[in-house]
This record gives structure tokens, C-alpha cells and sequence, in this order.
């Protein structure tokens, strides 16, 4: 076990002096380049937040989905030769839904912004 | 220090020149490198644009058509009056500013986000739908028989690449595979008639100015094919940039769209468009699954490089949104 702060804390404690402290001071390119730095330790942020339950959640829908059992990475490869082979389609029971669950975690952490998961986050997540 | 070359080169083919000032890297556009700059002239400055080779790339570097044949694209299409930039100089060696060419620069916006929120635009971009059918078709209708060597893609043919690029990524992704069976099994076969197709005809790719379209840029992806292709790419999603209602760029309406490009003369084929946006879309997915392996593999070690990387999943989402829908 780690000490404390932890990662999210620390991360979240940069991005912070960076935006607050250092963007002012900074113009042109150099502060371009600073706003994708800071949206790059928010997203960190986010991920660390997020990921540990999302993925918890997906390997959960994918062992009832699949059959089988593994470490997140090895079941998104088990579903995704299944849709290739045409074992699994939109015609699956729980695929859709599975997918829309997933992806809906993902934008979560990419883009919170994004103007289409905004619209189906308003249909209920 | 680019401006000791460019000053160099304008002189030799530029009558009257006197040199190059106000050189500067823009920032934009992710898979060229382009500088603007100022041709010193006792008449007043002309105003320049430098193209040259890339250094990070996006696409697979097989799909781009070369930078020889983009300027003889753009130099048609000024000559067949489809909005583009002059094309002043080609390159060559004894310039030493690597491969590529110098442009007019046209004034205005290619900022999509900017063209779609600012005061200055409000006037043209409601019609900016139909006006792009317009530019589209003009596209489509410049001579075959003139155009340089290009490559000739058909619908299944990209299938298989865009597999074969989605493969080598290593990366397991659901919705991914359930786009490549979607348009395998909705694949239409054969356009019936092959035209020039721009490839990359997008909001972001356009200057556009308080009149409307001033020039269309980027022509690096151009191929033979089907024409419906430009017109699915250009409602991808993540062309929108927000504007999630309005399909064609965050503009307008598809039927503005169309409408715009049968009355310059052309047919659209609405289902063929559709499953263009859907392979648009998981095209621009996995490009941006290509950012992210230059990226680790070290050509191109930016952060921006990296954060398009992260908007694969934006692609994954538009996709579901178009393949498996969910009510209201």
C-alpha cells in the first residue's frame, strides 16, 4: 500500500497550478500547447477515478455475455473475434447494451464533452 | 531561418520579387507541414502559402497521392473555377525546402469551430450546406483524362484496408468489428461511375469566408472512386464539431446538401452517401488509432499526437448512434 496523496490527488494538484498559475502567463503556440497538457492530466484524472469500477463492471457484462472468463483486455479479444467471425451480432441479447454501457464509460474519461455523449447521456446514461 | 530558402526561391520564379518575410508555421492541418509567409514585391506583398513534406502522418503514408499531384489538383480546380488556391511555384531541388509547393494565400477561416460559433459567418453559414453540394459536384465534374496518377479505391477494396489497418493496431475493439461487418454485409458494390474524389472534403478543410466557400485545401488524399464518397465523409460527426443536428459540417441539412449538388448537374445516391458516413466514421476511428501508434512509436512524440490517440472512442459512439440507435 502506497502512501498518500494519491494519484488522482497529485495529478489533479498539477493540473491546477498549471491552469491557475501558468496560463496566464503564457501566449501563441506555447499555450496551445499548455491547454492540451492540462486537458491530458484531467482526462489522467478522470481515468484514474473512473477506471478500476467501469472496468469491474464490463468484465462483469462481458463473463455473462461470453461464457468465459479473463482479465478485461483478454474478453474484449474473446468478443471481438466473436463479432468477427459472426458469432455475435447486434442480434445478441445484452450485446447493445453491452457496448452502449462500455463505450458510454469510455467517453466518461475521453471526452466528457462530446456533443453526442451529452445527448445519450440525456437518455439515461 | 526557412526565410533565407524562401527568399531564395521566390526570386527565381517570381517576377519582381525582392525577398520573403513573416514566415510562420501554422498550426492546424496534422499531417502536412504548412507555413504562411509574405512575398516582398514593389507592388506590395503577395501573400504566400509553403505546403511541404510531412513529417508526422496520420493515414497510412500509401494513401496519400503526393504532394506533385495535390498542386495539380488544386491548379484544375482554380481553372475549372471550383474554389481553390493558385498554385504559384512546384518545388524543386535548387529550392531546397524539401518536396511540395507555394500557394496563393486565400483570406479567411478554416478554425471549424470558429466558422460555426463566430458573429462573421452568420450570414453564410445557412448556406453553406447547399453551397458545398455546389463546390462537390464541380469536384466531380473536373476531366479524368487530365487529372494526374491516382489511386482507384472501390468500397470494397477500402473494407479490407481499413481491416487490414484496424488488424495491425493490435487492439481489440467490439464496436470496431461490428463496423467492419455492417458495411461488409451492406457494401454496394461498384460505383457505376467513377469520379475524382477529394477524400478529405471536410469542415476544417474548407477556408471559408462572410461570402461562403473560398477554397477547398488538402487535396493530399484525392483518389479515384465513388463520388458519394466526399459527400458521406463530409457529414461525419466528428465534422461537426458540436452541431450534432446539423449533418453536413455542423452547417445544415443532408437535403440541402443534396439539393446543392443536383442542381450543379449530379445525382446523389442518399444510400450510398449513408454507408460512406459510416465508413468515414470508422475511418477517421482508426486514424486516430494510427495517432496513437506513431505516437508510442516515436515519429511524432507530441501531446497532441497523443490526445487524438483518445478520440478514437468519439468514433465508437457516433457509430452506435448510426448502427444500434436507441430510442428516445
Amino acid at each position: 500500500m502506497q502512501d498518500e496523496p494519491t494519484p488522482i490527488e497529485l495529478t489533479k494538484a498539477v493540473a491546477d497550478f498549471l491552469r491557475n498559475d501558468i496560463t496566464p502567463l503564457i501566449s501563441g503556440h506555447q499555450a496551445f500547447k499548455l491547454r492540451v497538457a492540462i486537458n491530458i492530466l484531467d482526462l489522467v484524472t478522470r481515468q484514474l477515478t473512473r477506471e478500476a469500477g467501469s472496468d469491474a463492471k464490463e468484465v462483469e457484462r462481458l463473463r455473462a455475455l461470453l461464457g468465459v472468463d479473463g482479465s478485461v483486455t483478454e474478453l474484449n479479444r474473446v468478443l471481438a473475434g466473436r463479432i468477427a467471425k459472426g458469432e455475435m451480432d447486434l442480434a445478441t441479447p445484452g450485446l447493445a447494451e453491452h457496448l452502449w454501457a462500455t463505450t458510454m464509460d469510455k467517453l466518461a474519461v475521453d471526452q466528457p464533452n462530446y456533443a453526442s455523449y451529452k445527448r445519450e447521456l440525456g437518455r439515461g446514461g | 531561418m526557412i526565410e533565407a530558402e524562401l527568399s531564395r526561391s521566390v526570386q527565381r520564379w517570381c517576377p519582381g520579387a525582392t525577398g520573403a518575410t513573416s514566415a510562420a508555421k501554422l498550426s492546424g492541418g496534422a499531417s502536412q507541414e504548412t507555413w504562411r509567409f509574405d512575398i516582398s514585391h514593389p507592388d506590395g506583398p503577395i501573400g504566400a502559402i509553403l505546403r511541404r513534406s510531412p513529417k508526422g502522418y496520420g493515414a497510412a503514408p500509401t494513401r496519400a497521392a503526393g504532394l506533385a499531384a495535390e498542386a495539380q489538383l488544386m491548379q484544375l480546380a482554380f481553372e475549372a473555377g471550383v474554389p481553390s488556391p493558385r498554385v504559384m511555384h512546384v518545388l524543386t531541388p535548387d529550392d531546397d525546402l524539401g518536396t511540395g509547393f507555394i500557394m496563393q494565400r486565400v483570406e479567411g477561416e478554416t478554425i471549424a469551430r470558429k466558422i460555426l460559433r463566430d458573429d462573421e459567418f452568420a450570414a453564410a453559414r445557412p448556406m453553406l450546406a447547399r453551397q458545398i453540394g455546389g463546390v462537390l459536384a464541380g469536384l466531380h465534374q473536373l476531366p479524368l483524362d487530365k487529372l494526374p496518377g491516382l489511386r482507384s479505391r472501390s468500397a470494397t477494396q477500402e473494407i479490407s484496408e481499413f481491416d487490414r489497418d484496424y488488424r495491425s493496431l493490435n487492439w481489440p475493439k467490439p464496436v470496431f468489428e461490428l463496423a467492419l461487418r455492417w458495411l461488409r454485409d451492406h457494401d454496394p458494390g461498384p460505383s457505376a461511375e467513377v469520379t475524382l474524389v477529394h477524400g478529405d472534403f471536410r469542415n476544417g478543410n474548407l477556408i471559408i469566408g462572410a461570402d461562403g466557400v473560398r477554397a477547398v485545401l488538402d487535396w493530399e488524399l484525392a483518389h479515384l472512386g465513388d463520388p458519394m464518397e466526399d459527400l458521406g465523409w463530409v457529414c461525419v460527426n466528428s465534422w461537426r464539431f458540436g452541431e450534432i443536428d446539423k449533418p453536413v459540417g455542423g452547417f445544415g441539412s443532408r437535403e440541402e446538401l443534396f439539393a446543392g449538388y443536383e442542381a450543379a448537374g449530379r445525382k446523389v445516391d442518399a444510400a450510398r452517401v449513408r454507408f460512406w458516413e459510416v465508413m468515414g466514421t470508422l475511418r477517421w476511428g482508426i486514424m486516430c488509432g494510427g495517432m496513437m501508434q506513431r505516437f508510442r512509436e516515436g515519429p511524432d512524440h507530441s501531446m497532441e499526437r497523443a490526445m487524438i490517440g483518445r478520440r478514437a472512442s468519439e468514433t465508437e459512439i457516433d457509430l452506435l448512434r448510426l448502427l444500434a440507435p436507441r430510442g428516445d
